[in-house]
């Protein structure tokens, strides 16, 4: 057999490359253990600043309780709103919270009245502005702050009437109840490493062989085009296979997080959505024969990909015309199923809609690189 | 006797849109010979050996090599030929050994042949203790003898060069030579091409091209006498000195 020589010299030359084999081995811990940990979208440490006109123990009361909050940091206090916003200009404040005179007047006698307080509105007694500059941080601790007060008037107005507020809003998370950001970013990082690992390498693999003149020696041998490639595949596949298994390892290890899923339904689409990404990698390097090309088409890919898929964003929170362009993506498809094995425990019958768009991308790609390959110059 | 013929090429051309960068060439190699195949840069050689070692397909006209149509067998030619390129091509992050037991391996060899084969090579070479040594780090001239033994390393019929000695130093390019006459001695059809005219003094035959056509095919002896000039680089500059086409191909 032709390709056990093949893809004997492709192990070989894995091995004996200074980087390749340390960067296996060390992506997945990287990308499980320091990404979930340190780059996460939870909002901590918003600083805020208060501007306290009613000075009655109302207000005092409503300080403490946001700065006692864990997320909330309070830098200080102000005496206009053109300090507070001096403040934030320099950056040092996030949020400004003004809480203006006779709060505490007019909400016993509001509520007393009808149990409603306004928020966040011109003529409302207390007001949030955050700095949207970091747009994340600034609307998700402006959101903070206004719960935290809004569960603090409430309990007050309990504590008032003692009675019952006619509406309760309480809220529970499905699947991920404390909304924790690594459960939601481990299952979706392995599909990053299986991207650069079976799709990228191979392909980058190949173009090197072209730039070095390797591949013209190959070709007026009787190899088959296709065992050639197969010998690229098949050792990626098999790190591949391997490097998501240490991922799987590693999350279980630091995280705890186990799939409720079971492991085949993993597997099985983990393998679709391999032979989809290496489908890519080959279209990559057919149609460019330098590393430069193919590295930064590969970049730009990665990002579009990346950021279409839903892996950092909600998908359904695009645009239609985003939601088309991430529909093409076999990252969407396959970021979906490994979150839903994993946080739902979903099944192969489950996942269908996914399995059948990972098989037709599969086959889109993979026949389109055939051809492309066999068209001779 | 046509049977002794290896390579056999009829009308043979290959147009890139209104470009002819083969243009109807027709010539025979026979078996056991050293056929030189010259020509200034840009004048075809090298489109003209694609398609004889089944890497492009001509445009129009034919050509058989080792008895098999380059347009219909062409993977029955690859696996009866060696083809060394202008190009260092063997492995550098594999051994010595490594490179001729994948190259022995990929042309279906016998593993058992493959290394007893080898060691005979490497004697040859006087590489055996370089077996393991990464190709990387060999000398230019220790890397272009072991790729060309490596492209007959299978025993094929017919070997094609590709500007084989460019580079490299006198002696080793004496030595190459030598290396490519006893290869040729022993039924190995020897295809190549070069700049170097003295080498083209040690070929059986030279043809020479010039703007995609062969302008004169014979001994060197019979140039020779025939533009009336004492060595082949003469006859070159007679030949080529025509060109309407410069470099860039």
């Amino acid at each position: 057999m032709v390709i056990k020589y093949l893809i004997e010299k492709e192990f070989k030359q894995m091995f004996r490359n200074k980087f390749i084999p340390k960067l296996i081995i060390a992506f997945p811990f990287i990308a499980l253990i320091i990404l979930p940990m340190a780059a996460n979208m939870e909002v901590k440490n918003v600083n805020l600043v208060v501007i306290d006109n009613d000075h009655s123990s109302f207000s005092q009361q409503i300080t403490q309780r946001l700065a006692a909050n864990p997320s909330m940091t309070l830098y200080g206090m102000c005496q206009t709103y053109e300090q507070a916003l001096h403040l934030v200009e320099e950056s040092k404040v996030d949020v400004i919270v003004i809480i203006k005179n006779d709060l505490e007047k007019e909400l016993s006698i509001a509520m007393a009245l009808n149990g409603q307080v306004s928020l966040g509105k011109d003529d409302a007694k207390i007001f949030v502005a955050a700095n949207s500059v970091n747009s994340v941080k600034g609307t998700m601790g402006a959101m903070y702050v206004v719960n935290i007060i809004s569960n603090f008037l409430t309990e007050q107005q309990h504590n008032l009437q003692q009675t019952q507020s006619p509406l309760e809003i309480s809220s529970f998370y499905a699947f991920n109840p404390r909304l924790e950001y690594k459960y939601f970013m481990v299952p979706a990082l392995m599909v990053m490493i299986l991207t650069i690992i079976c799709g990228f390498l191979p392909a980058l693999n190949i173009v090197g062989e072209k730039e070095s003149g390797n591949i013209e020696q190959i070709n007026v041998t009787p190899v088959k085009r296709f065992t050639f490639i197969l010998s690229k595949l098949i050792p990626y596949w098999i790190v591949g296979t391997i490097v998501i298994s240490i991922g799987f390892f590693v999350a279980w290890l630091i995280y705890g997080i186990v799939p409720l899923g079971n492991f085949l339904t993993i597997y099985v689409l983990s393998w679709l959505f391999i032979l989809c990404v290496s489908g890519m990698g080959l279209l990559i390097s057919n149609y460019f024969n330098t590393y430069q090309k193919a590295m930064f088409i590969m970049f730009f890919l990665l990002m579009i990909l990346l950021l279409m898929s839903g892996m950092f964003t909600p998908f359904s929170s695009m645009p239609v015309w985003g939601q088309y362009i991430g529909r093409l993506s076999p990252l969407k498809y396959y970021i979906e199923s490994m979150r839903a094995i994993y946080l739902k425990g979903s099944t192969f019958l489950d996942l269908m809609p996914q399995i059948c768009s990972l098989i037709t991308i599969l086959l889109v790609l993979n026949t389109w690189a055939i051809f492309s390959y066999h068209k001779k110059k | 006797m046509e049977n002794d013929n290896v390579i056999i090429v009829r009308h043979l051309s290959k147009h890139f849109g209104n470009f002819k960068a083969v243009d109807n060439i027709s010539f025979e190699v026979k078996k056991g010979e050293v056929f030189g195949f010259l020509g200034a840069n840009g004048a075809g050689k090298t489109t003209a050996m694609k398609m004889l070692c089944a890497l492009s397909k001509p445009t129009s006209g034919s050509a058989f090599v080792a008895g098999y149509d380059i347009s219909t067998n062409p993977n029955k030619i690859k696996a009866r030929i060696g083809y060394m390129s202008q190009k260092f091509s063997l492995y550098e992050d594999l051994s010595v050994f490594e490179n001729i037991k994948l190259f022995g391996g990929i042309y279906g060899m016998k593993r058992k042949d493959i290394e007893n084969n080898a060691n005979i090579l490497l004697e040859r070479l006087e590489m055996t203790e370089e077996r393991n040594t990464m190709v990387k780090s060999l000398p230019l001239g220790w890397k272009q003898k072991l790729a060309f033994s490596v492209a007959v390393f299978h025993q094929p019929q017919i070997v094609f060069l590709d500007e084989p000695t460019g580079g490299v130093d006198p002696i080793t390019r004496r030595r190459f030579w030598e290396m490519i006459c006893e290869t040729a001695a022993t039924g190995i059809t020897v295809f190549v091409t070069t700049h170097y005219m003295d080498e083209a003094e040690y070929c059986n035959r030279v043809s020479l091209m010039v703007d995609g056509q062969i302008a004169a095919l014979d001994t060197p002896n019979a140039l020779k006498t025939q533009f009336n000039v004492q060595s082949m680089e003469e006859v070159f500059f007679q030949i080529a000195g025509k060109a309407k086409r410069g470099e860039g191909l």
